[in-house]
């Protein structure tokens, strides 16, 4: 009996996903208006509770999808992967207004630079504090603090070795899920309210997931513009952190 | 009818993805650079050319809109399969690093931001006249 339930759940696995999230949003949405007072956002307490569950899943299993892993909520990984993630993204666009993106345009793009630039030499300096000297080494775990994306991909171009390009993908994870977390709790202290300051937080933090969670976690009207300016983000990581990054730090150390 | 809302961001999707790939082989690099934001472009212009011609109905849009609504519920299931385990096991140096990224990356948003200006004013104190993107 047991046993059939489970095998059910598990092939209709996204079917099961959209049960479990509902469920979860509700317990959140309920938490949110009886125990904070609507303080906290019932989007930042789920996704929390996703980030708790996902804690848990990880130490029972050893897997690296989180609650995923774990047979019965295996949907969750289609329904909160890449491809339907992006798809929901593109779909925040609708009824976007232009002149905002336009109006913040040149701000974003100097955003990115800057936010690549700060993450990657916030990573360097932590890597030099804890004794590296190879160049590569070194490179390799600040651009993991650009994103987790970035790190391995850099890590591999630079022939860095699988421990290092292991905690440059820790660097990125603990980046983006701080961001996760720590953006709805500061967003008023950084002025994230409006749709300028939003792209330029795309930018300067541009860790897709991070900024996908940490907005709709802030203001779900936000988010259009700090995932417009993001999606560039891991992209120029890539493009900068293995060849001019890279030349910078070969060139001090 | 619905599809025909769903067709059109997905066709959007794609466009931009296929762009994204395309401006990441031509700089030499193993990623899509701004696909998902080209496609966002792509979505606004379309959308906005047939809303203006009023060939957007209600049924199109909701196509569309279903997308936009699930946007909550799927990044909380995209953040019960992010690997935490890992991040926490990466000792102090990718605690350190990622922390130090995250405080220096949002303590210049203000700085970039600049003084409130019109168009940086808060969502929320919008005239009528310009009523906020909305959900």
């Amino acid at each position: 009996m047991n046993d059939s339930i489970v095998s059910l759940v598990d092939k209709y696995h996204l079917i099961a996903a959209f049960a479990v999230i509902g469920l979860a949003m509700y317990v959140a949405y309920w938490m949110s208006r009886n125990l904070t007072g609507g303080r906290l956002h019932g989007s930042a307490i789920a996704i929390i509770i996703g980030l708790a569950l996902a804690y848990v899943g990880g130490i029972t299993t050893g897997g690296s999808h989180g609650l995923a892993d774990v047979t019965l909520f295996s949907g969750l990984a289609l329904m909160g992967g890449g491809m339907l993630r992006d798809l929901a993204i593109i779909a925040t666009a609708y009824g976007v207004r232009l002149q905002e993106v336009k109006k913040a345009g040149l701000r974003g793009v100097v955003a990115l630079f800057l936010g690549v630039l700060v993450s990657f030499v916030a990573g360097a300096v932590v890597a030099v504090g804890f004794g590296y000297t190879d160049p590569v080494d070194i490179t390799t775990i600040a651009a993991g603090a650009v994103t987790y994306i970035v790190g391995p991909v850099t890590g591999a171009t630079l022939g860095a070795s699988s421990e290092v390009i292991a905690l440059s993908i820790a660097a990125g994870l603990v980046k983006s899920i701080l961001t996760m977390i720590a953006t709805p709790l500061t967003a008023k202290w950084i002025g994230l309210d409006n749709p300028r300051s939003a792209m330029i937080f795309g930018g300067m933090i541009g860790t897709t997931s991070g900024v996908a969670a940490g907005l709709a976690a802030t203001d779900a009207r936000l988010v259009p513009y700090g995932a417009m300016t993001a999606t560039f983000y891991t992209g120029l990581g890539i493009l900068l952190a293995p060849t001019l990054l890279f030349l910078g730090v070969r060139a001090i150390f | 009818m619905v599809i025909y809302g769903v067709a059109l961001l997905a066709g959007c999707m794609l466009a931009g993805l296929i762009i994204g790939d395309v401006l990441g082989q031509l700089l030499g690099i193993d990623a899509n650079l701004g696909g998902v934001g080209i496609a966002m472009l792509l979505l606004i212009f379309l959308t906005g050319y047939l809303k203006d011609r009023g060939k957007l109905p209600e049924a199109t849009e909701s196509g569309i809109n279903f997308w936009n609504a699930m946007y909550i519920p799927i990044v909380v299931a995209m953040a019960a399969s992010q690997n935490v385990a890992a991040a926490f096991s990466g000792g102090l140096v990718a605690i350190l690093a990622g922390t130090l990224a995250v405080v220096l990356g949002l303590a210049l948003v203000p700085v970039l931001t600049g003084k409130k200006v019109d168009d940086a004013a808060p969502l929320d104190a919008r005239p009528p006249s310009h009523p906020p993107t909305g959900r």
